[in-house]
């Protein structure tokens, strides 16, 4: 269970984007939030992927609540939780090539054996060909890019998605082939999703559940 | 389709890339359509099937290592074979007004939008005189709906979507009668991708004053609904070719698309199908001789290895048949959902 209780977090403590926000995900649902864009909904969802402190509130994870968050997060807290974001090109390495950007977290937790066999077949989970995976950021498509950068989200199989306008930037065919591997990933692991979006028409059929920015926030709340 | 001259005629408009180690990238490849006045045309398909490039040419912006061939005739002038003076003088701005990508980052962030837009007044139009200038960019802004008690913002303090219609208000006044819109709606939420689109398709109905010409609008996007809104005939886009050329409500309604590739596209819509197209593009810099779709394709077969020739707007060896063909082809052909 991922719980999300009276949040406030943003970047300028007297003005907070998110003011006393709950919302939970249960394990392997689906939950899509909408909202306009500026609203506060990235930065909830870097609060539940341990990516942004809040100012005040709980997240809860499997009822424990967390203490720390970032690069102070313990790591087993950390690698439960696999984060896209909207531009790949702002979240992948330039200097990178896409196999190196996809193995990054195996070799940052000391996992280097699992390279060569995990990125295969990671790669060929969201479609990319060998001659791609050589290529820098620069030398593919965004379409490339943030396959290579879902591929990367899931290379530590984690129990937790967190999709922040994955598909924003993708046109329809790309958008639903990453939306598939998304669900294919879940179906066979358990993993939960918190999908975060302005397209109420993709949430809708993408998640169990889609639940809208405006109710989240104090009175208006319902969870 | 439209009995209006057009104002904008694309004739073998084609792209290269010269790469270093003498490889070719064949960004566009022998691209034909008109736009004409009070019409759109919305030219879509993925990133990376050279749809940026093509509006590049247009505009005189591609990069040095960039070879167009071919025709883009406005206003009397080919746009493909004017010099960087002409181009800077008479055709941006004046003959092609663009509504960029990202308005925010067109815009200049150190000074107010009322001071941009006075000085593409004083670039663009006859006005002189720091009344008749100030009160010409108060018009233009009005025009684009952006309110004027906002004209001293900065653009920085705008939000998106009247960032945008700032942009707008720039690429208005020198009353071009092509607009080319670039992902204008990238990244906006879809109340405010609806307004920005019902925004434009004004301009082009209305041009404001009376007894101006009517405009045309050249859209280029990724976002199916937002073509869906506005357009009155679709270009699709495939690996650097124009493969389908349609009329907007045939193609997104009764019948729908004919080439394979556009049904595909339309059937990922979350609304739709939801289901992917197989596979990925082609690169660029190495086509096959034959039909580039041909490995993604549920209806290729040997005749595909072959390229393709556009025939009533079709590039394509077996398309679906579309209005008033069911009768005569429905029979023999095998309308594949
Ligand atoms: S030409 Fe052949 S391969 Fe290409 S789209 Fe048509 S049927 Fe498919």
């Amino acid at each position: 269970m991922l719980e999300l209780r009276a949040i406030t977090a943003g970047y300028d403590r007297r003005n907070p984007v998110v003011r006393d926000v709950s919302l939970s995900v249960a394990p392997g649902e689906a939950v899509g939030l909408l909202g306009p864009s500026g609203c506060g909904k990235s930065t909830l969802a870097r609060v539940a992927a341990l990516l942004h402190r809040p100012d005040s509130g709980t997240l809860l994870l499997d009822g424990e609540p967390v203490r720390r968050w970032r690069h102070r997060a313990p790591r087993p807290l950390r690698t439960a939780f696999g984060v896209v974001f909207q531009q790949p090109r702002l979240a992948a390495d330039p200097r990178l090539a896409l196999t190196d950007l996809i193995a990054e977290p195996l070799r940052a937790t000391g996992r280097r054996d699992e390279v060569p066999e995990r990125v295969t077949e990671l790669a060929r989970t969201v479609g990319l060909t060998p001659d791609l995976l050589g290529r820098r950021p620069h030398e593919v498509s965004d379409g490339q890019l943030q396959r290579a950068c879902l591929a990367r989200a899931l290379v530590l199989r984690p129990r937790w998605l967190v999709c922040d306008e994955m598909t924003a930037m993708l046109d329809a065919s790309t958008t639903a082939a990453l939306v598939a591997v998304v669900e294919d990933y879940r179906a066979a692991t358990g993993a939960g999703l918190l999908a975060v979006g302005h397209d109420r028409t993709l949430l809708h059929r993408w998640c169990d559940r889609t639940v809208h920015w405006d109710t989240l926030t104090g009175a208006g709340r319902t969870h | 389709m439209t009995e209006r001259s057009p104002v904008l005629s694309v004739r073998g408009l084609s792209v290269r890339f010269l790469m270093p180690g003498g490889r070719r990238i064949a960004a566009v490849t022998d691209a034909h359509f008109d736009v004409a006045a009070g019409e759109c045309l919305a030219l879509i398909g993925e990133s990376g099937c050279g749809k940026s490039v093509l509006a590049s040419a247009l505009l005189g912006l591609l990069p040095g290592n960039a070879e167009a061939t071919g025709e883009a005739m406005l206003g009397g002038l080919d746009l493909l074979s004017a010099d960087e003076r002409t181009l800077a003088r008479t055709v941006r701005g004046r003959l092609v007004g663009l509504i960029p990508q990202s308005p925010a980052a067109h815009l200049t962030p150190v000074r107010t939008i009322r001071s941009q837009v006075q000085e593409t007044v004083a670039a663009l139009t006859g006005v002189r005189g720091r009344a008749g200038v100030r009160s010409a960019a108060q018009a233009a802004a009005e025009r684009a709906a952006f309110p004027s008690d906002h004209l001293d913002h900065h653009p920085h303090e705008l939000s998106g979507g009247l960032a945008q219609r700032a942009a707008t208000a720039l690429a208005l006044v020198g009353d071009a009668p092509l607009l080319l819109a670039d992902e204008p709606t990238t990244g906006l939420d879809r109340d405010l991708v609806d307004h920005t689109v019902d925004e434009l398709r004004r301009h082009i109905d209305h041009p404001g004053e009376p007894d101006t010409a009517e405009r045309a609008l050249l859209m280029i996007t990724h976002d199916l609904a937002a073509a869906e809104r506005i357009a009155d005939r679709v270009a699709v886009m495939y690996a650097g070719r124009i493969v389908e050329l349609a009329d907007a409500e045939e193609f997104f309604g009764f019948p729908g698309p004919r080439h394979p590739y556009s049904r595909g596209l339309l059937q990922a819509l979350p609304d739709r199908a939801f289901t992917p197209i197989p596979g990925l593009p082609p690169e660029l810099g190495s086509l096959p001789d034959g039909c580039a779709f041909a490995a993604r394709c549920d209806r290729a077969d040997d005749t595909c290895a072959v390229l393709p020739p556009a025939v009533g707007g079709v590039a394509c060896h077996h398309p679906v048949p579309g209005a008033g063909m069911e009768a005569s082809q429905g029979a023999q052909e095998d309308v594949r959902a």
